[in-house]
């Protein structure tokens, strides 16, 4: 394939409703995905609920993270000083090219031939791996879902359960294609130790170990992984060499500031009080060497963005997405991106608006991802101006542009409108079953049209209560 | 123009406007609040006796139902005999007790600066925390505890030493009386290693520690803590 060809299908749209219709299909999938990730939702509100100031918290992490936001400039610098005082090598990465070649340059100068890592979504949304790997190098995911990504060759489902989408009888088919094990035995205590077993020993060969990171302190110069498997501590407490990828939005200005986002993160994304693991890595452990990659890719441009930059306050609970009704429904590879959910629908057109058109309208702007966000951010109202986004920007689906556009003509002109009313109800009445359930019309399947009412509201309103 | 000078240009000339003013910490706030009820000055500084003994009994019993709940256990013991008892009845069949603690002696040394690698077959590792944190049933450890900080993941199963005094209620607590500047690592631990990645079944022993016991154990009154 040419290379402008290649260009071309990396950019193609991606179809959110297509990719959602084949998840819908796997009809014990989606019932299970919808109950697993709405318990996670309940775990979140009773946890919350034994927190008695969670709104005073909410808003102290929003202004943290606002304050830092628009101070970032200072803080960053604030963070390099530190970090390399403590011994820590920083790196800077400007785009997702920058960042990989960073890391082979490291991994290339120790020889490194196997890399075992932790989950970053970071360098997930840099390709990292496949990266890599073209260069020769062997990549070993060690959190248990990020595995059963890697092993499927899909993106994480879930910033949080990577593989919340698959049934234990696919991780058992997985593993017994890929590790070895019983395909009959679809015990996720059997598959989870099958994957320990068969993780220890990369872990003790890998040359060095990658992690990301939660969040970055200015004032101290370390930065903070957390983990419910402690795998990013293994690798980090192993191999040779650490290298940690962070977004430039990862930073908070004091050690202090840790308090409030930690007793936040955890209970908003699984509702437990804090993750198994908190670690806080501050210059290379004894014997070790430590660097740290400070990533832009697209972040600063979106920090200069009013619409958009409070999306950069986000701390990756995935609450947003344990509440979508969309998004429980349609499973997190439906969005066709790095970032799945409600914060994906406003972080993936900021890093590429063509292909993620159609994201923003992947959501019932219900709200809820805002209510539940621990950081504030305005999550359904960034949908809608993302729609208004690709609307001026002409990008919107054919289907829709019409049927907006036509709106758009009626609306504000009543009389039209009541006309249409009327007859689109005489016309429903009168429709032949072919014409109202094909292809053509989406809201004719899975569902019958409700039987057309013998007079618009308006009608029975003038003729029963006008007068009176 | 490298990358720094140009992603920190880049963030300056996009710093949106305008800039919002950072926030007291929640401890700073609380200390208001103390200095409002008639405490004054630094809250680390209080003297042990206006601690009331009530709220600290509270937070040990906190302390032990989130441990709990986070899949760890917890003992009372009462000196080093009983933690090492404790250790032998819960692990019969351990054949490599690596210990950080002069109060269980093990049967592995450990060596600051020795290689990672060594510790893969170790049984149980038994480590000092000086810090438990009642909100979260968790334990900071920190390298000076570890020695080798893989001692806190390679183990099969792991015994935390924890006075119950240094049992503080909240995290904001807890980052008030760390220094995180003091050791390259150091981790909250609360529970053992855990996993919900198939089907959200919680199974623990996913990558880390099978299992975390915390003994509860006072340094003696009257003893200066380190």
């Amino acid at each position: 394939m040419s290379l402008p060809a290649m260009i071309k299908l990396k950019n193609r749209p991606v179809d959110p409703e297509a990719l959602a219709a084949r998840f819908i299909a796997l009809e014990k999938h989606e019932t299970t995905h919808d109950r697993l990730v709405w318990r996670m939702r309940t775990n979140r509100d009773e946890a919350i609920a034994g927190v008695p100031d969670w709104q005073e918290l909410r808003e102290l992490a929003s202004q943290i993270k606002e304050h830092t936001l628009t101070h970032l400039d200072d803080y960053l610098e604030q963070f390099e000083e530190n970090a390399t005082k403590l011994g820590t090598i920083v790196h800077w990465a400007r785009d997702a090219e920058e960042h990989n070649a960073t890391v082979h340059e490291i991994l290339g100068s120790h020889g490194v031939k196997l890399l075992i890592k932790s989950k970053s979504m970071l360098q997930e949304e840099c390709g990292m791996t496949p990266y890599l790997e073209k260069r020769g190098i062997e990549v070993t995911e060690s959190d248990l879902g990020e595995r059963i990504q890697q092993l499927s060759d899909e993106p994480p489902s879930h910033i949080v359960v990577p593989a919340i989408h698959k049934l234990r009888s696919d991780v058992a088919g997985l593993f017994a294609r890929d590790l070895g094990t019983d395909a009959n035995n679809s015990d996720p205590h059997y598959l989870t130790e099958a994957m320990r077993e068969n993780a220890r020993p990369r872990f003790m060969k890998a040359d060095a170990a990658m992690t990301g990171a939660n969040f970055a302190v200015a004032e101290t110069g370390g930065f903070v992984v957390c983990t419910n498997e402690g795998n990013a501590d293994i690798g980090a407490s192993v191999p040779p060499v650490h290298i940690a990828s962070i977004g430039i939005e990862k930073l908070i200005p004091r050690a202090r500031d840790l308090g409030v986002f930690i007793r936040m993160l955890s209970r908003s994304a699984l509702g437990s009080p804090i993750t198994q693991y908190t670690s806080h890595f501050h210059g290379p452990r004894k014997g070790g060497e430590l660097h740290v990659i400070l990533v832009d890719n697209t972040r600063s441009e979106r920090l200069g963005s009013s619409d958009f930059w409070h999306g950069l306050k986000c701390i990756r609970c995935g609450a947003c997405m344990n509440t979508c009704p969309v998004y429980r429904r349609s499973g997190g590879l439906s969005y066709g991106a790095t970032y799945s959910g409600p914060i994906g629908v406003i972080t993936d057109p900021g890093l590429n608006l063509s292909k993620y058109r159609e994201l923003p309208f992947h959501s019932t702007l219900c709200g809820s991802c805002t209510e539940v966000c621990p950081v504030k951010i305005d999550i359904s109202d960034q949908i809608y101006k993302w729609r208004r986004v690709v609307a001026e920007k002409g990008l919107m689906r054919v289907s829709k542009a019409v049927g907006m556009s036509a709106l758009g003509k009626v609306l504000p002109h009543p009389e039209l409108f009541h006309a249409g009313e009327a007859a689109a109800e005489s016309a429903l009445a009168h429709t032949p079953r072919f014409l109202l359930y094909n292809a053509l019309n989406p809201w004719g399947k899975h569902r019958e049209m409700p039987a057309p009412a013998p007079q618009t509201f308006r009608q029975w309103y003038i003729a029963n209560r006008r007068a009176k | 123009m490298n990358a720094r000078d140009v992603i920190l240009a880049s963030v300056r000339r996009n710093l949106p406007v305008p800039s919002v003013p950072l926030p007291d910490a929640p401890s700073a706030a609380r200390q208001k609040v103390l200095a409002c009820l008639g405490y004054s000055g630094d809250l680390h500084g209080l003297p042990k006796v206006q601690h009331s003994p009530k709220l600290e009994g509270a937070a040990v019993s906190n302390f032990k139902k989130q441990l709990e709940g986070m899949g760890g256990r917890s003992f009372d013991v009462a000196d080093a005999a009983g933690a090492q008892s404790k250790v032998t009845e819960l692990f019969p069949a351990a054949k490599v007790v690596c210990s950080a603690v002069p109060e269980v002696p093990g049967n592995r040394r450990l060596e600051s600066g020795s290689d990672p690698h060594l510790l893969n077959d170790v049984d149980v590792g038994v480590i000092r925390s000086t810090l438990g944190v009642a909100e979260a049933g968790a334990v900071w450890l920190t390298q000076n505890e570890l020695v080798v900080n893989a001692l806190g993941v390679l183990s099969q199963h792991l015994v935390v030493l924890l006075d119950p005094e240094a049992i503080v209620e909240t995290m904001h607590d807890a980052y008030d009386r760390i220094n995180l500047t003091a050791s390259p690592y150091g981790v909250f631990m609360a529970g053992p290693s855990a996993t919900g990645d198939i089907e959200g079944v919680i199974i623990h022993g996913a990558q880390g520690a099978r299992s975390l016991t915390v003994l509860l154990m006072g340094r003696g009154r009257g003893k200066v803590k380190p």
